[in-house]
């Protein structure tokens, strides 16, 4: 029998990185304390998160004052995008958001009413000509989570205030320019889970739009997770560090997870095969259940993701999937790890053809 | 799309979700010539997109959208080979 595999799910979360796992234990037993007291715990503290937010700040190219941990990505993406509305000038508090945002900036676009939907192209790519001049906050995204194309952020000039979801590429790829806040998460670059990233731009005018809260930063709420913090801080630094390298590797092995999958018959492999996240890549397969593909592949040891509406409870497909006009079934994301090796592509491409022929064996095509 | 369209297959696929409709079509769409029209009569709302889909990898054309009598939206795609 195969050894178990690999997991191929970096997307959904990256395995925690071991920069952040030796700074946890280490903060841990000196980050407990609340840092807004004048105790040498509490300074303790505080010097551990000021030092968590000098590190992010540095590793983003962004001010440290800039930088605000919150108890999420999805919290930073909610926080961000709708701190931007005027909420006092009448028409001005719409939010226009591409079709293929994460479900966190539709969900916050949702809530605060009036949102609309920005189309993209069969790549998944906004056209900034199509970013209405008139939208109170417009919402795009540094890179798509799915499909792994980048979009032309830098080419926005918006009239309107500009929010970037950035977790899909924080730590893999520079920030773009032109936002006014801006979101990360760092369980996807191999910190902890429970820390986002909000970076709102010095001179930008933010409001809370939520309860405010007696913290350090009044930008965020709830007691800080200092430990958490400087682990993503640890891990961010590390994946900054290395990343030139690693990102050329994973280019290269999702090059190659292109090539072999749309040797299969009546597979298509979707997104920008060039301007795009390194370690991502989706592909569908006519007439195969992504839910069956997926359960197949973890079978053979392969931990894949799967944007298909057979694996969702909503039975509604992928949204990003349907805004690109691409087959929705049969959905296959394939993300990679830092550790991810030739070997471990090579027994996926190994397997992949057979999963698919099997499955479709099945249902007699 | 203005008035009923006759077709020369309709696959009933109501209350299969997907990917049983593409299935259908996959493995029905021959039945009509070259230049016949099928309907693929679906409420699985992924068929709005895969149906087209289909039609763009598989060498088909995509009609369009219309709807059967019971308001059931019904993909409309021409067989081209």
């Amino acid at each position: 029998m195969r050894k178990a595999a690999a997991y191929l799910d970096s997307a959904s979360s990256e395995p925690l990185h071991p920069a952040a796992r030796e700074t946890l234990s280490a903060a841990y037993e000196r980050g407990y304390a609340d840092p807004r007291r004048l105790h040498g715990p509490g300074r303790d503290a505080r010097l551990l998160l000021d030092n968590a937010r000098a590190v992010v700040a540095e590793c983003l190219g962004v001010r440290a004052d800039e930088v605000t941990f919150t108890p999420s990505g999805t919290d930073a993406v909610h926080r961000g995008l709708l701190g931007l509305r005027r909420t006092g000038a009448v028409g001005h508090a719409s939010v226009a958001h591409t079709a293929v945002e994460h479900s966190s900036v539709v969900h916050a676009a949702t809530w605060a009413g009036a949102a609309r939907e920005i189309p993209v192209d069969r790549l998944g790519r906004v056209d900034p000509a199509a970013v209405p001049a008139d939208a109170g906050v417009v919402a795009v995204q540094s890179a798509n989570h799915e499909v792994g194309t980048l979009q032309p952020v830098a080419n926005l000039h918006t009239a309107a205030p500009l929010f970037v979801d950035a977790c899909a590429s924080m730590g893999r790829l520079p920030l773009p320019g032109g936002w006014a806040a801006l979101a990360g998460s760092a369980h996807k670059w191999g910190g902890p889970a429970g820390v986002g990233v909000l970076v709102v731009r010095k001179g930008t005018r933010w409001v809370n739009p939520f309860p405010g809260d007696d913290r350090i930063d009044e930008r965020t709420c709830g007691f800080e997770n200092v430990p958490a913090a400087l682990a993503a801080a640890a891990a961010l630094r590390a994946v900054v560090e290395k990343r030139e390298e690693v990102n050329a590797r994973q280019f290269a092995l999702v090059e190659r997870i292109r090539e072999a999958a749309a040797l299969i018959p009546d597979v298509e492999v979707v997104g920008d095969p060039v301007e795009r996240l390194p370690h991502l890549v989706t592909f569908s397969c006519l007439y195969v259940d992504g839910e069956a593909l997926v359960t197949e592949l973890d079978k053979r040891g392969y931990g894949v993701a799967s944007g298909s509406a057979c694996t969702a409870s909503t039975l509604t497909p992928s949204r990003v999937l349907e805004a690109m006009g691409v087959l929705t079934h049969g959905n296959v994301r394939v993300s990679l790890t830092r550790d991810t090796t030739e070997e471990d592509v090579d027994g996926f491409l190994a397997a992949l053809p057979e999963v698919v022929r099997d499955l479709r064996a099945q249902v007699g095509l | 799309m203005a008035g009923p369209t006759t077709v020369d297959l309709e696959l009933d696929c109501r209350g299969m979700l997907c990917p049983v409709p593409v299935i259908h079509l996959g493995k029905r769409y021959a039945e009509v010539p070259v230049g016949g029209l099928i309907g693929v009569v679906a409420t699985d709302v992924a068929a709005r997109t895969d149906v087209p889909a289909w039609c763009r990898m598989r060498g088909q054309e995509y009609v369009g959208e219309d709807a059967a009598p019971d308001g059931t939206p019904r993909y409309l795609v021409r067989r081209l080979r």
